[in-house]
């Protein structure tokens, strides 16, 4: 009996602790950086796309939600003809972000995207291109890469030494 | 005439009263259990989420009214409706304030006593009609509950009877003008209300319908409205207890400066609150628990309550 009373107390005692509840809408949860919410394609630090429709992360994909289509511009530059997710099937796994070898695409702390239709959350280039470079400032893949394209040579990207000329004898 | 219109809007005052605070309990019910909890509860429909009522009330309203193939129709319908109306005549003879109050029954303790009594057919019957092994358990349950605590129910108020000299309860409450009667009739008042959480099968002693061994128990089958009216009922009965709880050993409507009804509305008040921290905090018992409880500490309870009364009251008259 005793012992009853006293859970009471308890019970009544915790009228005055605080809540554990967040009240969402107004109230917003902290959420980690590295949070693996909506997805979004990067640029370079000129400014264009990073992604050069590898199509990586559409076979990385485990719920096949990705869909491009590469293409070329007159340099010799790849970059997708179009890019397109469907997030009412995106599971938010980051295997994408983990297969592109360009950082171009990459998952952001959001994850408010409900919609009242189904197909408005089929995300086409426009929308999943941000301006800026991401969680990756800096980096520039076609700068590094040993890829010749117009208006860059092989061995002239940055931290590459010249091609070695195979033909020659001398060291 | 004008006795007849005062008659009137009295009924129809309490009516209206007690089901609007048995419509407010459940949003009472869920903001309080939440504080205990550390929650908040329904908060977003109006203010403070108390239009949470109006929603609640609108789901349950059309929610789909099923009545199972298998069940014995007439009585499942009627089962969920002698709930309601025998918490409802109880009512009656319930004391609000001077003037205010449906009748002024000579008998109104022993009235309430069997209108409770007939409250059981409604759980017995639903357990029945709804031809479900569980269903049937949980009306198996009540009616051993109901009945075995019905016995030191009424037991237990003789103590206020024989002090108040009364079974009127306008009068019991008068009798405490100079004492409340919890202070003599502590043992009553315990048993009492312990009795009376049994009676409306609200937790700790909610075995009728504990949710995690009978489904529902009783109102497994029940659906919509039907449903609603046990809820109804619960509510009710949770009011009737606390207001009896109020009437018989707390004075009823006296008290210093505030009108009596003010009164008698806070005090009532701070007993629903008690039976929702009840079920706050407690655990379910054993059925064998409940049982031994009931007739091996409670019977005795109240009949050493009842003996001491009497030795009392024939020492104080001698």
């Amino acid at each position: 009996m005793w012992s009853l009373l006293k859970t009471m107390w308890r019970v009544f005692l915790h009228a005055f602790q605080p809540r554990v509840t967040v009240q969402y809408p107004e109230e917003q949860p902290p959420i980690p950086p590295r949070w693996r919410g909506r997805i979004i394609l990067s640029r370079d630090p000129d400014g264009e796309e990073r992604c050069v429709a590898c199509y990586l992360c559409a076979v990385a994909c485990p719920v096949d939600c990705i869909a491009l289509q590469a293409t070329e511009d007159e340099h010799g530059r790849r970059y997708p003809a179009f890019f397109r997710i469907n997030f009412s099937r995106c599971i938010f796994c980051g295997f994408c972000e983990e297969a592109c070898p360009t950082y171009a695409i990459q998952l952001t702390p959001d994850f408010e995207m409900g919609e009242y239709r189904r197909d408005q959350l089929v995300y086409e280039k426009e929308d999943l291109l941000i301006s800026g470079p991401g969680k990756y400032p800096g980096y520039n893949f076609y700068r590094v890469a040993g890829l010749a394209i117009g208006g860059k040579d092989k061995g002239e990207a940055e931290n590459e030494a010249p091609p070695t000329d195979v033909k020659t004898l001398l060291p | 005439m004008n006795e007849t219109l005062r008659a009137l809007l009295n009924v129809l005052g309490v009516l209206a009263v007690t089901l609007t605070v048995a419509a407010g309990l459940i949003w009472l019910e869920r903001r309080l259990l939440a504080l205990w909890q550390d929650r908040y509860g329904p908060n977003r429909v109006g203010p403070f989420g108390l239009l949470q009522v109006l929603a609640d009330m609108i789901k349950i309203f059309t929610k789909e009214d099923w009545i199972p193939p298998f069940a014995d129709r007439p009585v499942f319908v009627l089962a969920p409706a002698i709930v309601v109306a025998t918490v409802l005549m109880s009512f009656a003879v319930v004391p609000i304030a001077p003037g205010i109050g449906v009748s002024d029954l000579n008998v109104g303790l022993l009235f309430f006593l069997a209108m409770s009594s007939l409250g059981v057919y409604s759980v017995v019957l639903a357990g029945w009609a709804s031809n479900n092994k569980y269903a049937l358990l949980g009306g198996l349950r009540a009616s051993a509950q109901m009945v075995s605590y019905e016995v030191f129910m009424g037991l237990s108020l003789m103590g206020v009877v024989l002090l108040a000299g009364s079974f009127n309860l306008r009068e019991i409450v008068e009798a405490q003008r100079r004492l409340w009667f919890c202070v003599p009739q502590v043992l009553g008042l315990v048993v009492f209300l312990s009795a009376g959480i049994a009676e409306t099968h609200r937790l700790p002693f909610d075995l009728p319908e504990a949710e995690s061994e009978l489904v529902a128990g009783f109102h497994s089958e029940y659906s919509g409205m039907k449903f609603g009216m046990f809820f109804v009922g619960e509510y009710l009965g949770i009011t009737l207890i606390s207001a009896l709880i109020v009437t018989l050993f707390f004075g009823g409507w006296l008290g210093p400066v505030l009108p009596p009804v003010v009164w008698f509305t806070v005090k009532t008040f701070i007993f629903i609150c008690l039976f929702i921290l009840l079920r706050a905090a407690l655990p379910r018992p054993r059925y064998d628990q409940l049982m031994a409880y009931g007739w091996k500490l409670m019977l005795p309870l109240a009949l050493l309550n009842l003996v001491a009364t009497g030795a009392v009251v024939l020492a104080r008259a001698a």
